[in-house]
């Protein structure tokens, strides 16, 4: 075994004695403690358990990349993905706090004083979340095979087996400080490379500043340098973006609000002790989880720059300004045998010609040079993977990458697996279907709902059917959509009532859900071109989930305004959850 | 529940809102704003290395959401407390 993999191994097992050590420590022994952690988790803990909870295996590896290839339109991510916590801070996690109970369904349920209306979110709480979690699996497996040199299968299983002991054991508890553990793990896997890159391209070890320093030994900016070789090989400014602002607008909208509706960040508000926990504790996960996102199009732009220079050797046309293939650094070779990386010499003149062959005013250039079409793709997803390859890292970095991508991809799949189980345990068996069951008979249900879930989420992992790629549009724009608009109208509104609440569920529910079906087609072929000319005011399913959050609002107030108000005793109830006090009319 | 109690919690859940409201507006202001909107006139300012709308969309409305949960949560402490529905 060569010294790499051996690193690997070990930086693989430590992590994960290290998880199930923390499983066995704090085994779940109540309701309370299996679905909410005993609400007794410090706020900083929660911090880093939601950060890791919510920074996935797609945060982790996919985002950088998607940045280093979409340059300024990747802000849509780092906006999307972290505005979400002003929301979370301000409008949601403090008065769930106070209302105190276990799931978000059962917020709803109990707010809208209706069964019907908490199945709803149930239904929508566990499609958005197996969306999710899906993907997540595949991360476990993609790290697994890459570096443990396993194939997708045995890693998978590895990963469900991990998965099963701890969140089956400790619940809510058990997660919360794996999660705690994870994001460790993974901030400095992903911080540890950023940093030595930054200094071999800028001399400056901070990413943060690195990106908007000169490059070291030169007088030029890091990103006026890149704008200026993309520019010439035929690509859009880095720092201008390919999308329209409507629907930059949009996008961005439905992943802050997206991101504020999702149960499995939610429910981690659920486990701090008092209200003005929450709030401080919504600011402790942005601020972990601004750690990884302020790094992140840093390490994007210094990869695209690293690649783009690695290959282009010489002034962009001259005939000995491209890398010879023959001659290509070892990283290419080793990610050219996954597949995920690819040369053809379409030109046949042995160098690695890479330029934007979409461009048609580029064209003429691209034959004046004598070159045939792009020769080299590169898949997004290898770019934070390979970097401390690229930037020629000892094998302790590598190996910590890979602990890192594990770690990404574990603590998010447990997070969601949670709510999955507890959706499945607490609102529908314990809620609707068999409301005499004992804590114990719940506890135990709970269990086997997530044993069941891990399996699940394991097929889905191995067999993904053919929407995973596009269901990060699908989660985003439901939670935007569905739940996040009634429960902020539950806490915001006293008028909003039952009849208002489950109409604009459902009405934002099927309109997202009957758009990005439409244009993206998921069980069916897509009915619509996905095109800019054909979409809805210009908006994109990814971004829909906005308008749907909108449609959700105007049903909600329209059809309370013409039914009935809800009962004294939820106006009341709506505003005892405004106050952080309890009060004795509450108990 | 009394009338007083009542009135008291009102002030509070007004003086709640009114702080969000001004946090959303900022909150607004600097990402869609400067991020999406305004993105093109604030790129011909620049800021260190940086084209000023760009580091926005992608380091400052960040930064500045940190802020905003920081101030909510010190400011909200202390209006429980000024208004009597601290948690004990």
């Amino acid at each position: 075994m060569d010294e790499l993999k051996l690193l690997t191994y070990l930086a693989v097992g430590l992590s994960f004695v290290l998880y199930i050590g923390i499983a066995v420590w704090s085994k779940a022994s109540s309701t309370g403690e299996f679905y909410v952690a005993g609400k007794g988790v410090h706020p900083i803990a929660n911090g880093m358990a939601t950060a890791a909870d919510w920074m996935s295996a797609a945060s982790f590896i996919s985002m950088a990349g998607l940045i280093a290839f979409l340059g300024y339109g990747g802000s849509v991510y780092l906006m999307g993905w972290t505005g979400g916590y002003v929301l979370l801070a301000m409008l949601l996690a403090p008065y769930l706090r106070k209302y105190g109970k276990f799931t978000v369904p059962e917020f709803i349920g109990d707010r809208y004083y209706s069964k019907t209306a908490r199945l709803v979110a149930v239904v929508c709480l566990i499609f958005i979340s197996f969306t999710y979690v899906a993907g997540q699996m595949r991360g476990v497996g993609i790290v697994f095979s890459r570096f443990l040199e396993v194939d997708l299968l045995t890693g998978l299983i590895i990963g469900m087996g991990i998965v099963f002991i701890y969140a089956v054991l400790g619940g809510m508890k058990g997660i919360t400080y794996t999660q705690v553990a994870q994001y460790c793990v993974l901030i400095l896997a992903y911080t540890v490379p950023a940093v030595f890159i930054a200094m071999q391209l800028t001399g400056n070890p901070i990413p943060q500043i690195a990106f908007g320093s000169q490059i070291e030994g030169t007088n030029t900016y890091l990103l006026d340098r890149l704008n200026q070789i993309v520019t010439d090989l035929g690509f859009i400014e880095y720092t201008e973006g390919s999308k329209s602002t409507i629907d930059m607008f949009a996008i961005t909208v439905a992943l802050m609000v997206g991101t504020a509706g999702l149960p499995h960040v939610i429910v981690r508000f659920f486990t701090v002790p008092r209200v003005r926990d929450a709030r401080s504790s919504a600011g402790f996960a942005l601020l972990f989880i601004a750690l990884l996102y302020t790094v992140a199009p840093a390490v994007g732009a210094m990869a695209r720059y690293n690649l783009t220079d690695t290959v282009q050797t010489g002034a962009v046309g001259s005939p000995d300004g491209n890398l010879v293939y023959e001659e290509r650094p070892e990283w290419m070779k080793r990610w050219e045998a996954t597949g995920l990386l690819a040369f053809e010499d379409k030109n046949g003149d042995g160098r690695i010609q890479y330029y934007n062959d979409a461009n048609p005013e580029f064209q003429e250039k691209a034959a004046e040079y004598g070159w045939d079409g792009n020769e080299l793709t590169v898949d997004r997803d290898i770019l934070v993977l390979a970097n401390p390859e690229i930037a020629q890292l000892p094998n302790w970095v590598i190996a910590l990458v890979a602990a890192g991508g594990i770690a990404a991809a574990l603590s998010t799949a447990a997070g969601l697996l949670l709510v999955i189980s507890s959706g499945i345990s607490h609102d529908l068996f314990k809620g609707t279907i068999t409301p005499g069951i004992s804590e114990k008979t719940e506890l135990m249900t709970g269990r086997i709902a997530i044993g069941v879930a891990i399996l699940v989420a394991g097929y889905l992992g191995y067999n993904p059917p053919g929407f995973v790629a596009q269901v990060v549009a699908f989660a985003f724009g439901l939670a935007a959509s569905s739940l996040f608009p009634v429960i902020l109208m539950g806490i915001f509104s006293k008028k909003v009532n039952r009849e208002g609440a489950i109409a604009g569920m459902l009405s934002g529910l099927v309109f997202t859900m009957g758009y990005i079906v439409l244009y993206k087609g998921v069980f069916i072929e897509p009915v619509i071109d996905n095109v800019p000319e054909n979409w809805f005011l210009g908006i994109s399913p990814e971004g829909i989930g906005a308008v749907g959050m909108v449609l959700n609002f105007i049903v909600a107030f329209t059809v309370s305004k013409i039914t009935r108000e809800p009962p004294e005793h939820i106006q009341h109830l709506v505003e005892d959850i405004r106050t952080p006090r309890v009060t004795s009319a509450a108990e | 529940m009394s009338g007083n109690e009542g009135n008291a919690n009102d002030a509070y859940w007004k003086a709640n809102v009114t702080h969000i409201i001004v946090s959303l507006v900022i909150w607004f202001v600097v990402s869609y704003g400067f991020g999406i909107l305004l993105v093109d006139p604030l790129n011909a300012i620049e800021f260190g290395g940086f084209k000023l709308g760009f580091w926005f969309a992608q380091q400052g409305a960040i930064y500045v959401f940190l802020i905003l949960i920081a101030v909510y949560a010190i400011r909200m402490n202390a209006l429980d407390r000024h208004h009597g529905v601290d948690e004990q």
